[in-house]
């Protein structure tokens, strides 16, 4: 055990530390199964699970706390390895969809089309996914104007501007359409909760699209970490990588957004905590954030049911308490880390 | 001199070349850096590109490994254009190693190595024998077998110029350009450095290297490119081209050169600047 944290983070067997990580994972989805706000105790959840509840406990378990399991799932892969992919990209360990204005792109994108009168499931998600894109080419154009030497935390103040303008201008909408305060909320701060299996099956093709990008990309942009010219003496070419990065991201976001609205944070503190198990090469990083991202989110949204009980807190508001201390401190420290 | 007699004199006193550029002209933004060059490096030998700050010699290189894309003419890698040829196809000829390398945190000195493999991998070919053999080979010569597993960033300045350097010999080309390869190193690092690259031109790799310091050019280089303002000045051997002219030409340097008593090549002494 000593030697393990000896051992610097990029050394440390990413096979062993990946499977403890899928172990923490299959915990974490069992405490989501057995806790929850409602009246059903841990005791009967678990008694329900070996099949001896009543139906209205079944329903509850089977469908209500395996949704939501299976969309944390879901929220925390996807948002975890597009945060990891946008740091690498614009070498910035603050890059984040949810503080970048990302998911806020995504966010607005769907409620303005919710106003104009769309419904079905599949439009939500490509609309979401557009959005991102264009929320995505917004903060990275700003990122580029400032040249080579881009300041992370001037990237970080510009996507913050962004979102919270993006934000605004969805609640505004959404009051004005005379929505529901419950549904705007949704669509600001995101939350896993009462989500159905549709909408999750009907993201499921463009992630198949994003896992082929970054199946594709992965290697080239580990390459890119060692300097753009390096990149292009190797063979590759920075200009594809991006490319193939933004709409992997966009992808990726939208499709959480679509499902969970716009969760902050978890793009943020996902690939850190990855980075400090395994390291900055980005290959590395994509293969914990599998695990760490449901990790955090599905612990996230089991605490977010108890504190509050019997009224639960939105998941949001639990990832921005986990995040915004993460955040400060990689601000604060005193070399940030270079990716 | 004129370019077009320059363009006669390179065209044929170097026939043998792989790596040329052909009325090359490379700007930055509207500001043109180099104009209607014409230069080939000389096959099987080592080229030092010379000449003060802002000369174009950095770029002239990067034009040269299609970093840089020209505005008019073209370069020719084995007689076609650089930029019709598939990037990973000239990467299996052409290896770079810039100025501005970054080193991730934590990457030891074999996974550094490694890389130099991408243009021989695809996605169906990930890792293949000839890989651990082309890496063993360049940690063999980049003397760096009892490092290999050491952190890049716990090695000396020499030591991890040498392991970039094995990247691009892991690569497997025949023609390796470097840009200022010692300009950060101390003098025994700029002689461990520059010995590597002078073992490589005896196992027959054509190398390119923009250098600062002459008489080190002049002793580890067979051919010298002197720039000034964007075109070549002079070309050809070293001690045919160093001369107190010349260092006065491009530098406003006045000094007196007199031959190594060991090696023969040029050493500068009594420099002093003077106005041009």
């Amino acid at each position: 055990m000593i030697s393990w944290f000896q051992t610097p983070p990029s050394q440390r067997p990413l096979f062993r530390v990946f499977v403890s990580a899928l172990l923490v994972l299959a915990l974490c989805c069992f405490c989501s199964l057995l806790l929850g706000a409602g009246g059903l105790s841990p005791q009967a959840s678990f008694q329900t699970l070996l099949g001896n509840g009543s139906s209205d406990d079944q329903f509850t378990v089977f469908h209500l706390r395996t949704t939501r399991t299976l969309v944390g799932v879901f929220v925390g892969l996807t948002l975890g390895i597009a945060g990891a992919m946008m740091q690498s990209v614009a070498r910035n360990p603050l890059a984040e969809p949810g503080l970048l204005g990302v998911s806020a792109g995504s966010s607005f994108a769907v409620a303005l089309t919710l106003v104009l009168g769309a419904s079905t499931a599949t439009l939500t998600v490509g609309v979401a996914q557009f959005g991102a894109l264009l929320g995505c080419l917004c903060v990275l154009g700003v990122a580029r104007m400032q040249g080579q030497q881009n300041d992370p935390i001037r990237l970080v103040l510009a996507g913050a501007a962004l979102s919270s303008l993006l934000f605004a201008i969805t609640s505004l909408i959404l009051l004005f359409d005379q929505r529901a305060a419950d549904e705007i909320r949704f669509w600001v701060t995101g939350s896993v909760a009462g989500r159905d299996i549709q909408t999750l099956l009907s993201v499921l093709p463009s992630m198949l699209m994003a896992a082929l990008c970054i199946l594709y990309v992965a290697k080239p942009l580990a390459s890119l970490a060692l300097g753009e010219r390096v990149a292009i003496g190797l063979g590759h070419k920075p200009k594809r990588i991006r490319a193939v990065v933004i709409v992997a991201v966009a992808l990726l976001v939208g499709g959480a957004t679509a499902i969970a609205g716009p969760v902050a944070f978890i793009g943020l503190v996902v690939p850190f905590a990855a980075r400090a198990l395994v390291g900055p090469d980005i290959r590395r990083t994509l293969w914990l954030c599998l695990p760490l991202g449901p990790i955090i989110v599905i612990a996230a949204d089991v605490v977010s049911r108890l504190v509050a009980q019997p009224a639960e807190m939105p998941l949001g508001v639990l990832t921005a308490i986990i995040g915004a201390p993460v955040l400060l401190l990689i601000v604060r420290s005193r070399r940030m880390p270079t990716l | 001199m004129t370019v077009t007699t320059l363009h006669q004199q390179t065209s044929t006193h170097f026939m043998k070349s792989r790596l040329s550029a052909d009325n090359l002209t490379l700007k930055h933004g509207k500001v043109s850096i180099i104009e209607h060059l014409t230069v080939s490096l000389p096959e099987g030998k080592v080229t030092a590109i010379v000449g003060p700050n802002g000369c174009g010699k950095s770029t002239l290189l990067n034009g040269l490994s299609r970093v840089h894309s020209p505005s008019t003419g073209a370069v020719l890698l084995d007689g076609k254009d650089i930029h019709s040829l598939p990037s990973k196809e000239v990467a299996r000829r052409l290896a770079l190693l810039p100025q501005d390398t970054l080193a991730p945190d934590g990457i030891t000195i074999e996974e550094l190595i490694r890389f130099g493999r991408h243009p021989h991998q695809s996605l169906l070919k990930q890792w293949a024998m000839d890989d651990q053999e082309a890496i063993q080979y360049a940690l063999h010569a980049a003397d760096l077998i009892g490092l290999k597993d050491r952190l890049l960033d716990t090695l000396s300045g020499g030591q991890r110029q040498r392991a970039w350097i094995a990247m691009s010999i892991a690569q497997e080309t025949p023609l390796l350009l470097l840009d200022e390869p010692t300009s950060a190193l101390d003098l025994g690092h700029q002689i461990e450095v520059f010995e590597l690259i002078r073992d490589l031109s005896r196992q027959g790799k054509t190398l390119a290297m923009v250098v600062h310091d002459l008489p080190s050019a002049c002793r580890y280089s067979d051919h010298i490119i002197a720039m000034k303002k964007g075109e070549i000045i002079t070309q050809g051997s070293p001690k045919d081209v160093m001369t107190k002219e010349l260092v006065r030409e491009l530098y406003g340097v006045e000094c007196d050169l007199i031959p190594d008593p060991m090696t023969g090549s040029p050493i500068l002494i009594n420099m002093k600047r003077v106005r041009n």
